[in-house]
C-alpha cells in the first residue's frame, strides 16, 4: 500500500494548523492507522521501548511481592505519616486517567472535532491509568487478602462496608470509571478492528481481529447504533470525570486532619485531574507523533487546544492552591495556619516550592503561542506538570499528616527504595500496556478520522 | 538384586569355598553370596559398605533425583499416624483453679536487694502479669518499671537454661559433686579459700543461712556488692550518727520537701510508697485545699524534678557546698561555709530556709544516693535541727541484713583474689565482671581463683569466665524472703516451678553448707518459725495460721523495723572538697531509668522503653545542655570520647533542655558484651570509666570529638531552633500555644479554679446527618478516665503496665526509628520557658476514647466501632489495614502493626501472653482499649450478683500500677464516682475539644504552688 501515500510517508515534517493535514483520503488514513498493526516485523525502537517498560514492570513484581510478604512496612510509612507513595500514586494515576475520558466523552459531547486522533490513545491511557492506580489501594492495605471486605457482597456474618468511610465510595466511583472507561473503549475500537480485520493478510490476525470485532459489518444499521451507543457511553462518561476525582478528593476532605479537611478539594482535585491528565496525554502524544509519523494527524492545533487546556486548569489549580494559603490564614484556627506555614517553611519546604514551580510558574509559558506550538518544549513542559502534580499530592498527604494537632505526634516520613520501587514498577505496567496497545490496536481511530476526512472535505466545498 | 545376576559370573560349584564353621549358622539368599566371590563382594559394596565410607561427590542428576525423592517421601509422612497421646483431666480440679479466672499470689520482687510487695496474676499457673500488693507498705498496690517488666525477664528466652561447665552442658548432680569436692579441702582449712560474693541482701533467711555458713567455715568470707547500692547514704548516716540507720521518709507529714540532687520517687527502695505520699499532699480536689511544696535542686532532669514548684539547676559536685549553706543557714553547728555555689542566688537559698523554718516539724530536705557520704550526713544534721526528725523522717535499723561498706567489700575480696588467697568463689545474682568499676580489676584478680561458680538469671559477663555457671531461679519460681524499705518483712512466694530447674541463692548456700536436697519453701518458713517460737515474732499459738497469713497478705505482721532515736551531728564529716572551676565539666553517672544497674538489658520492654525527659529508647548517651553543648561544639549524635584517669570511652551526645551546665549525665548498665539477643551492645558501658573513690561524680573529665557519628532514636521529636538568641523547641512552642499541657498557679487556681477549662461547649447537639445512635449520658456505665498532671511524674510504669497487660510487641531500635513503636500509652515532655532552665512537663497520652470518634466514620470496613458504654472499640479480626483511622485520629494513639511484629516464634513468650488480650499479627491496627477485658471482668461477676459494677472495681492496668495514683478510671453516669467527681472539677480539661471530639480521657490541669519569696 505504500505506493499510495508516498507523500503521506515521506520523513520532511509538513507541520500544520489543521486539525488534520490536507490532501488526506479515506483510504489514506486507514492505510496510515492500520498500516502501523499490521506491518511486521516490529521496529527494533518498539522492541527496545518495550523491554524497558517489561523491564521496569519487572520491578513492580519484585516490589509488590516484598509488600505483600513481609507487609508495608517495608514502605516508609508510620505512624503519624499512614498514607505514602501509595496514595500519592493512586491519586496521581487516577488523574491522569481523566484525561482521556473528558477528550473522549466530554469534548465528544461539545462536537469538538479536534478530539478525533487523539481520542483513542487518550483513552487507552486512561484505562492504563486506572489499571495502575487500582493497584495502589490493594497494595497499601494492611491485609490485601481482605480487599474483598470493602464490597457489599453477603457476608454470612451480614457485615457490611461501612457507608460513611469515603474509601468505600472511592472503591464504587473507581471500578465504575474503570468499567464505564473500558466499554466505551472497546466500543469505539470495534469499526476499527473490523477495518483491521478486513485489511489483514495473515489467517491468524484475521480470526483474532475477526473475533474481537464481534461481526461488525459497517452496515447502516450497525452505524446508527454504534452512535447512539457512544453518545450514550459519552453521557455517561462524563459525569465521571467529574465524580470519580471528587470522590478522591473526599478521600482528604472527609477528614479533619488540617490540610485535608477543606470544601475547596473537590473542583481543584478535577481540575489537577484533567491538567495532570492534558499533560500526560501530551507526553504520550508528541513522541507517538514524531516516530509514527503522525504529525498529519496530531497537528499543531492540537498541541495548541492541549496547552491552552493545561493552562486553564492550571491556573483553576492555581486558584486553589491561593485559596488554600488564604483559608488557612482566614481561618483563624492555629491548626490550620500551622500546617501552611509549616508547608512553606518546615522539613518538607523543598517539595513544596518545587511543586509551586512545576504547577505554577512553568506552565505560565504556555501563554505564548509559541510554545505551545513547539512539540518539544511543550513536551518538557508537560514532564514539568506531571512531576508537579505528583508532589502535589505527596504534599497535600505528607505534610498534613506529619505535623498534624498534638506536637509530641510529630514526625517524619522518608521513602525506602520499595516506595519507590512501588512508584517505578507501575510506571512499567503502564508503559508496557501502552506499547502493546500501540502495535496491537490502532492508535488513532481510524473510522473517526475517516469522518473527518468527510466533514473536511464538506467544509472545503462549502467555502468555495 | 537384578543387578547382581547380571553382573555376577556363574559361581563356579566346585570351587566353592569350604564352608567355615561360623557360617553353617549363616543363611544366605543367594550362591554367590554364600561363596563370597569378589563379584558379589563388590556388588554389594555400595549397600553395605565394608569401613569407611568413600566420600562421593554427588553429581547434579543424583542430587536432584534425591531431592525429588526426598520431597515425595516427605509428603508420605503426613501420611502416618501420630502415636494416640492420652490427655488426662483433673481428676479432681485444684480448689479456685478454674481456667480463664486468674488467681492473684503476694509475693515480693527484691530490687537492689530490697524488697517490693507484688500481687502477681496467675492464669493457669502461669504468672503473666505483677502488680502492686495493697497490702504492703512498699507498695501500696502501686509498682514501678522494673516490678511490670520483671515477668518478662521470667519468661525471656535469653535465661540460662541448664547448669554448665566450662561451657560445656553439664548436670545439677555433676555440679554437686565438683563442688563437693572442692569443700572438702575448704573444709580442712576452715574455709579458708572460700569467698561468696552477693549483691546487697535484706532477706532475713538468706542471711541467716550465709551466717551459718560462715559458721561452718570460719575462715570463709562473704562479700557484698551491689553496683547501684546505697553506700553513700549508709555512709552518711554512720557519719551523722555514729551508726549505720536507714531513714525512712513520711512524705505524707511533709508541706515542703527540698531534694538536694535525689529522685525520691524513683529507684529508693522506698520510691513507690514515697511517690504516692508525696502526690496525696497535692491533689488539690477543692480550691481550699493545700499543697506541699517541693524545691528540687539537680544536675539532671529527674521525675521527681518535674513535680517541683522550684527547680534549680546545680552540678550534682556543687551540691555539698549548697548543702552546707542549707546547714549553716538553718543553724547546723559545724557545716562549714555559709556560701552558696556559684549559680543558686541568695533569693533561692533565702526563700527555701525560711519556708523550711516555718515549717518546723512538717519540712524534708533529701538527697540522693549518688551524692557523697557528706552530703547525707548533712541532710541529717538539717532534719535534726529543723525538728524534721521523727516526724517526715524516722530512723531504723539498717534494712540491709548486714550493713557494710559494698565498695570497700568488693575491693577487699578482689586484692584477696589478686594475693592468691581465694581458692573458691561463689557468685550468687551479681555480674561484677561487668559492673565492677574499672579501677578494681576484678576479671583479672578473679581469674586466679581455682574454683569459680556463677549463679545467675543469665550467662553473662561473669558466667562466661566462671567454671560453672548455675541457673538462678526467678524470684517468680523460688521460695524466699526480702525486707522493704522500712524493715517489713515479705515471704518471696513462687508462682511456678523453675522454669529451667534453677535453683535460688537460698538453695545455693543449703548445697554448700551441705544441705544438698534442702527445699527452699522449707529454708524460709524453718527460719521464720525459729523466730516466732524464739519470741521476736508474735504469731499467736498456730505457727501454720501465721505463716498462710503472711503468704496472704504478702507481708510478714510484726516485723517492720521500730523507730530509732538517733542523734546526728556533722563533726565526723570531711572538710569540704574544693570547688570545681565553673567552666569545668563534670561528669554524672546515675543508674539508668530502664535497666538500672544493667541487670535488666535482656528486657526488651525496657530496651524499647522510652526514657523520661529524653524519650531515648535502645541506647544511652551523654546528656549534654544546649549552652553546654554549644560552647564544646557538640551536636545531637556526635561520638565523644571521654577520658578519666587515662581510662576512656567513646559516647554519643544526646541535646537534653534542662540539664544543667556543665554538667554531663550519663546513665549506667548499657554496652553489656553478654547480654543475649536484645541487650548485648545496646549502649554505651560506663563502668569502664567509673573509679572506687568516686563512683558517680566525675571530675577532671576530658570530652572531646572524636568525628563519628551514633545514630539515637526517639519516639518524640525535640526540634531545637534558636530565636532572638534563645532556644526554643518548636513542638513544645506549638503544644502551649495549643494548650496541650495546661498550668497555673495555686494563686491561679483559687482565683479562677476554672481557669484551665474551655467556654462550655455550645450547641453540642447541632443536627448531624449521622447522629449517635446511643444517649451516652443514659447508659448503665459510660466509662471514662481523669488523669492528673499535678501529680503524675512521668515514671513510665503505666508504659510497661501497658506492655504486660495488653500483650504489646516490642519492634527494635530501627522501627521505633522508623516511627512504629506500639505502646498505646506514651508520656509526652514539653518544655517551656528557656531550654537552658526549662520548666519540663510530663503529659500521659492514650486513646481519648472520644466520643464523636474521628476513627470511627473513616474505616471501610467498621473495624473501628462505638460501644454504648461510650468506648471506641477496636475489631482486629475486621480490620483491613488502610490506616485512615490512625491519619484522622487527632492524638495519633493508634499503632498500627506495619510488619509482623508480635512473636508467634519463641516459645519461652507464649506462657507470658495474658490470655484475655489477641496476640496482634501484620497489617492490624491497634489502641488502648480502656483493659476491656477487665471491664468485662467485673460486669461479667456483677450480673452473676446482680448488681452494677462498682466503682474502683474496674482498674485498667496503667492506673492500677500507677505509683502516684494520677490515672483514675470509672463509670462517668455513676454520679458518686471517683472519676465523675475528678471530671467535675472545675480544672479539669479535654485535649482538642475544640474538634468535637468529646474525648472520654480528661486531663487535671498542673498546679505550681510556687514560693513568692523566690523570683523568677
Amino acid at each position: 500500500m505504500a505506493e499510495n501515500d508516498d507523500n503521506l510517508t515521506s520523513t520532511a515534517v509538513v507541520e500544520t494548523e489543521e486539525v488534520l493535514a490536507p490532501g488526506h483520503t479515506y483510504r489514506s488514513v486507514s492505510d496510515r492507522i492500520s498500516d502501523m498493526v499490521l506491518t511486521w516485523p516490529v521496529g527494533y525502537k518498539w522492541a527496545a521501548g518495550l523491554a524497558l517498560a517489561v523491564a521496569m514492570l519487572i520491578v513492580l513484581h519484585l516490589a509488590l511481592a516484598v509488600v505483600f510478604t513481609i507487609g508495608v512496612g517495608v514502605w516508609g510509612i508510620n505512624i503519624p505519616v499512614g498514607w505514602g507513595f501509595a496514595i500519592t500514586n493512586f491519586v496521581w494515576w487516577i488523574g491522569i486517567g481523566h484525561a482521556g475520558t473528558l477528550i473522549s466523552a466530554f469534548l465528544l459531547l461539545m462536537r469538538q472535532k479536534w478530539r478525533t486522533s487523539i481520542n483513542r490513545f487518550a483513552e487507552a491511557m486512561t484505562i492504563f491509568a486506572v489499571a495502575c492506580a487500582g493497584l495502589f489501594p490493594l497494595a497499601h492495605m494492611g491485609r490485601p487478602w481482605l480487599f474483598y471486605w470493602l464490597l457489599p457482597y453477603p457476608d454470612t456474618m451480614g457485615v457490611w462496608p461501612q457507608f460513611r468511610s469515603p474509601l468505600v465510595w472511592d472503591v464504587f466511583a473507581v471500578s465504575t470509571y474503570l468499567t464505564v472507561s473500558l466499554v466505551f473503549w472497546y466500543t469505539g475500537l470495534i469499526p476499527d478492528l473490523a477495518t483491521l480485520r478486513d485489511r489483514a493478510k495473515k489467517r491468524a490476525t484475521k480470526i483474532i481481529y475477526g473475533i474481537v470485532s464481534l461481526g461488525w459489518r459497517g452496515s447502516a444499521e450497525h452505524w446508527k447504533r454504534y452512535e447512539m451507543c457512544s453518545l450514550l457511553l459519552a453521557g455517561l462518561s462524563t459525569p465521571l470525570v467529574v465524580s470519580v476525582h471528587t470522590v478522591v478528593s473526599f478521600d482528604f476532605t472527609i477528614a479533619i486532619l488540617p490540610g485535608w479537611h477543606s470544601t475547596i478539594f473537590p473542583p481543584y482535585f478535577v481540575a489537577g485531574a484533567i491538567y495532570s491528565g492534558f499533560a500526560m496525554v501530551l507526553t504520550l502524544a508528541i513522541p507517538l507523533r514524531r516516530y509514527y509519523h503522525l504529525e498529519d494527524f496530531v497537528t499543531m492545533k492540537h498541541l495548541d487546544f492541549m496547552g491552552k487546556v493545561m493552562l486553564a486548569t492550571g491556573l483553576v489549580v492555581a486558584y486553589s492552591y491561593v485559596m488554600e494559603a488564604f483559608m488557612a490564614f482566614y481561618s483563624g484556627s492555629p491548626y490550620d495556619r500551622y500546617m501552611m506555614m509549616n508547608r512553606m517553611t518546615g522539613p518538607y519546604a523543598k517539595v513544596f516550592w518545587t511543586l509551586i514551580f512545576c504547577n505554577l510558574v512553568g506552565p505560565q509559558a504556555l501563554w505564548f503561542s509559541k510554545i505551545r506550538r513547539h512539540p518539544w518544549v511543550l513536551f518538557a513542559v508537560s514532564l514539568v506538570v506531571q512531576t508537579g502534580m505528583w508532589l502535589e499530592r505527596l504534599v497535600i498527604i505528607i505534610t498534613s499528616l506529619h505535623r498534624d494537632f498534638l506536637p509530641s505526634n510529630w514526625g517524619m516520613f522518608y521513602p525506602t527504595r520499595w516506595d519507590y520501587m512501588t512508584f517505578i514498577g507501575t510506571l512499567g505496567l503502564f508503559f508496557t500496556l501502552f506499547y502493546l496497545f500501540i502495535r496491537f490496536l490502532p492508535m488513532i481511530a481510524i473510522h473517526e478520522l475517516r469522518d473527518l476526512v468527510h466533514k473536511t472535505e464538506h467544509e472545503k466545498a462549502a467555502a468555495h | 538384586m537384578s543387578d547382581l545376576k547380571s553382573q555376577a559370573t556363574s559361581p563356579d560349584l566346585v570351587n566353592i569355598n569350604p564352608e567355615p564353621d561360623s557360617a553353617r549358622q549363616r543363611f544366605w539368599r543367594s550362591v554367590e553370596e554364600r561363596e563370597g566371590t569378589a563379584a558379589f563382594l563388590e556388588a554389594v559394596a555400595p549397600e553395605f559398605p565394608q569401613g569407611e565410607v568413600p566420600k562421593t561427590a554427588l553429581n547434579r542428576r543424583d542430587l536432584l533425583k534425591l531431592m525429588g525423592a526426598s520431597a515425595g517421601l516427605a509428603g508420605i509422612t503426613a501420611c502416618t499416624k501420630l502415636p494416640a497421646q492420652k490427655i488426662v483431666p483433673y481428676v479432681r480440679q485444684p480448689e479456685e483453679f478454674v481456667p480463664g479466672i486468674p488467681l492473684f499470689f503476694a509475693t515480693a520482687m527484691p530490687f537492689n536487694g530490697v524488697g517490693r510487695g507484688l500481687l502477681v496474676e496467675s492464669h493457669l499457673g502461669r504468672p503473666t502479669k505483677a502488680e502492686g500488693n495493697p497490702g504492703h507498705p512498699g507498695s501500696l498496690g502501686a509498682t514501678d518499671v522494673f516490678g511490670q517488666a520483671s515477668v518478662l525477664t521470667l519468661y525471656s528466652p535469653d535465661r540460662a537454661q541448664i547448669p554448665t561447665h566450662l561451657g560445656k552442658v553439664a548436670t545439677w548432680e555433676e555440679f554437686i559433686e565438683d563442688l563437693g569436692d572442692h569443700l572438702v579441702d575448704e573444709r580442712s582449712s576452715g574455709g579458708k579459700g572460700l569467698r561468696i560474693l552477693t549483691g546487697t541482701i535484706t532477706s532475713p533467711t538468706l542471711a541467716d543461712q550465709i551466717q551459718g555458713l560462715l559458721t561452718d567455715f570460719p575462715q570463709a568470707h562473704w562479700h557484698q556488692y551491689e553496683p547501684c547500692g546505697r553506700d553513700a547514704a549508709r555512709e552518711g548516716a554512720r557519719l551523722a550518727f555514729g551508726q549505720y540507720v536507714t531513714a525512712v521518709y513520711r512524705l505524707d507529714k511533709a508541706d515542703v520537701v527540698v531534694s538536694l540532687d535525689s529522685d525520691f520517687m524513683f529507684g529508693e527502695p522506698g520510691s513507690i510508697r514515697y511517690a504516692r505520699d508525696f502526690a496525696d499532699c497535692r491533689r488539690l480536689t477543692y480550691p481550699g485545699a493545700t499543697s506541699n511544696r517541693l524545691y528540687a535542686a539537680e544536675s539532671t532532669p529527674t521525675i521527681t524534678g518535674s513535680l517541683a514548684d522550684h527547680r534549680l539547676q546545680v552540678r550534682s559536685s556543687a551540691v555539698e557546698a549548697l548543702a552546707r549553706a542549707l546547714a549553716a543557714a538553718v543553724g547546723v553547728a559545724g557545716s562549714g561555709s555559709a556560701e552558696p555555689p556559684a549559680g543558686v542566688s541568695a533569693d533561692w537559698l533565702a526563700g527555701v530556709v525560711n519556708d523550711l523554718k516555718a515549717h518546723r516539724g512538717t519540712g524534708l530536705v533529701v538527697t540522693g544516693d549518688h551524692q557523697p557520704p557528706a552530703v547525707h550526713a548533712l541532710v541529717h544534721a538539717i532534719n535534726q535541727a529543723l525538728g524534721n526528725a521523727g516526724q517526715t523522717v524516722v530512723y531504723t535499723a539498717p534494712v540491709e541484713a548486714n550493713a557494710i561498706d559494698e565498695m570497700k567489700s568488693l575491693k577487699d575480696l578482689v586484692a584477696a583474689m589478686d594475693a592468691g588467697q581465694v581458692r573458691t568463689l561463689i557468685l550468687m545474682g551479681v555480674n561484677p565482671v561487668y559492673s565492677a568499676p574499672a579501677d578494681v580489676p576484678f576479671l583479672a584478680a578473679m581469674q586466679k581463683v581455682d574454683f569459680r561458680v556463677h549463679l545467675g538469671l543469665f550467662v553473662d559477663e561473669t558466667a562466661a569466665q566462671c567454671h560453672w555457671q548455675v541457673p538462678e531461679a526467678h524470684y517468680l519460681e523460688a521460695w524466699g524472703d526480702v525486707r522493704a524499705y522500712d524493715g517489713t518483712a515479705s515471704v518471696i512466694q513462687p508462682l511456678i516451678a523453675p522454669i529451667y530447674n534453677g535453683k535460688s541463692a537460698l538453695e545455693m548456700v543449703a548445697v554448700l553448707r551441705g544441705q544438698t536436697y534442702a527445699s527452699g519453701h522449707d529454708l524460709v518458713r524453718d527460719y521464720w518459725q525459729r523466730q516466732a517460737s524464739g519470741g521476736h515474732l508474735n504469731a499467736g499459738a498456730n505457727f501454720e495460721d501465721f505463716w498462710e497469713t503472711s503468704l496472704n497478705n504478702g507481708t510478714i505482721e510484726g516485723t517492720t523495723f521500730p523507730v530509732k532515736q538517733v542523734s546526728a551531728s556533722v563533726g565526723a564529716i570531711p572538710a569540704a572538697p574544693r570547688p570545681l572551676a565553673s567552666d569545668a565539666v563534670e561528669l554524672v553517672l546515675r543508674p539508668s531509668t530502664s535497666l538500672w544497674d544493667g541487670s535488666f538489658a535482656h528486657n526488651a520492654w525496657l530496651l524499647e522503653l522510652p526514657q523520661p525527659f529524653t524519650k531515648l529508647t535502645w541506647d544511652n548517651a551523654l546528656l549534654v545542655s544546649p549552652g553546654t553543648a554549644a560552647r564544646l561544639g557538640f551536636k545531637r549524635e556526635d561520638m565523644v570520647k571521654v577520658q578519666v584517669d587515662g581510662r576512656e570511652i567513646t559516647a554519643p551526645v544526646f541535646i537534653l533542655p534542662g540539664q544543667t551546665p556543665n554538667s554531663i549525665t550519663l546513665h549506667l548498665g548499657y554496652g553489656r558484651t553478654v547480654a543475649g539477643g536484645a541487650g548485648t551492645g545496646v549502649g554505651v558501658n560506663a563502668y569502664l570509666i567509673r573509679t572506687s573513690a568516686t563512683p558517680w561524680i566525675l571530675t577532671g573529665v576530658q570530652f572531646s570529638k572524636t568525628g563519628t557519628t551514633h545514630h539515637l532514636v526517639t519516639t518524640q521529636n525535640n526540634h531545637l531552633i534558636e530565636q532572638n538568641g534563645q532556644l526554643h523547641e518548636e513542638e513544645s512552642d506549638a503544644a502551649f500555644d495549643r494548650r496541650v499541657v495546661r498550668v497555673g498557679t495555686l494563686d491561679d487556681y483559687r482565683r479562677n479554679p476554672a481557669f484551665a477549662q474551655d467556654p462550655p461547649e455550645v450547641n453540642t447537639e447541632a443536627p448531624s446527618l449521622y447522629p449517635n445512635y446511643y444517649d451516652y449520658t443514659k447508659q448503665q456505665y459510660s466509662w471514662g478516665m481523669s488523669i492528673d498532671l499535678n501529680t503524675c511524674i512521668g515514671c513510665n510504669a503505666c508504659i510497661i503496665a501497658c506492655y504486660a497487660e495488653n500483650n504489646i510487641a516490642v519492634v527494635g531500635k530501627d522501627e521505633v526509628d522508623n516511627g512504629r513503636d506500639m505502646q498505646w500509652i506514651r508520656v509526652d515532655t514539653y518544655f517551656r520557658g528557656d531550654l537552658e532552665n526549662p520548666e519540663a512537663y510530663n503529659e500521659v497520652l492514650l486513646c481519648q476514647q472520644c466520643e464523636n470518634a474521628p476513627c470511627e466514620y473513616v474505616c471501610p470496613v467498621g473495624a473501628t466501632v462505638h460501644s454504648p458504654e461510650g468506648l471506641n472499640l477496636m475489631v482486629y479480626n475486621r480490620c483491613v489495614g488502610t490506616r485512615y483511622c490512625s491519619n484522622n485520629c487527632p492524638y495519633k494513639v493508634r499503632r498500627f502493626n506495619f510488619k509482623l511484629y508480635s512473636d508467634f516464634q519463641t516459645p519461652s513468650l507464649f506462657p507470658l501472653r495474658n490470655p484475655d488480650v489477641t496476640v496482634r499479627s501484620r497489617g492490624v491496627m491497634e489502641k488502648c482499649s480502656y483493659c476491656l477485658q477487665r471491664i468485662m471482668e467485673a460486669k461479667i461477676v456483677a450480673e452473676r450478683e446482680s448488681r452494677s459494677v462498682r466503682d474502683g472495681e474496674v482498674q485498667t492496668a496503667c492506673q492500677q500500677t500507677c505509683p502516684t495514683r494520677a490515672i483514675i478510671f470509672g463509670n462517668m453516669n455513676d454520679p458518686s464516682s471517683a472519676v465523675k467527681k475528678l471530671k467535675q472539677q472545675p480544672r479539669d480539661y479535654g485535649l482538642l475539644r475544640d474538634l468535637n471530639t468529646r474525648p472520654h480521657t480528661t486531663y487535671l490541669a498542673r498546679l505550681k504552688n510556687p514560693n513568692p519569696e523566690i523570683k523568677g
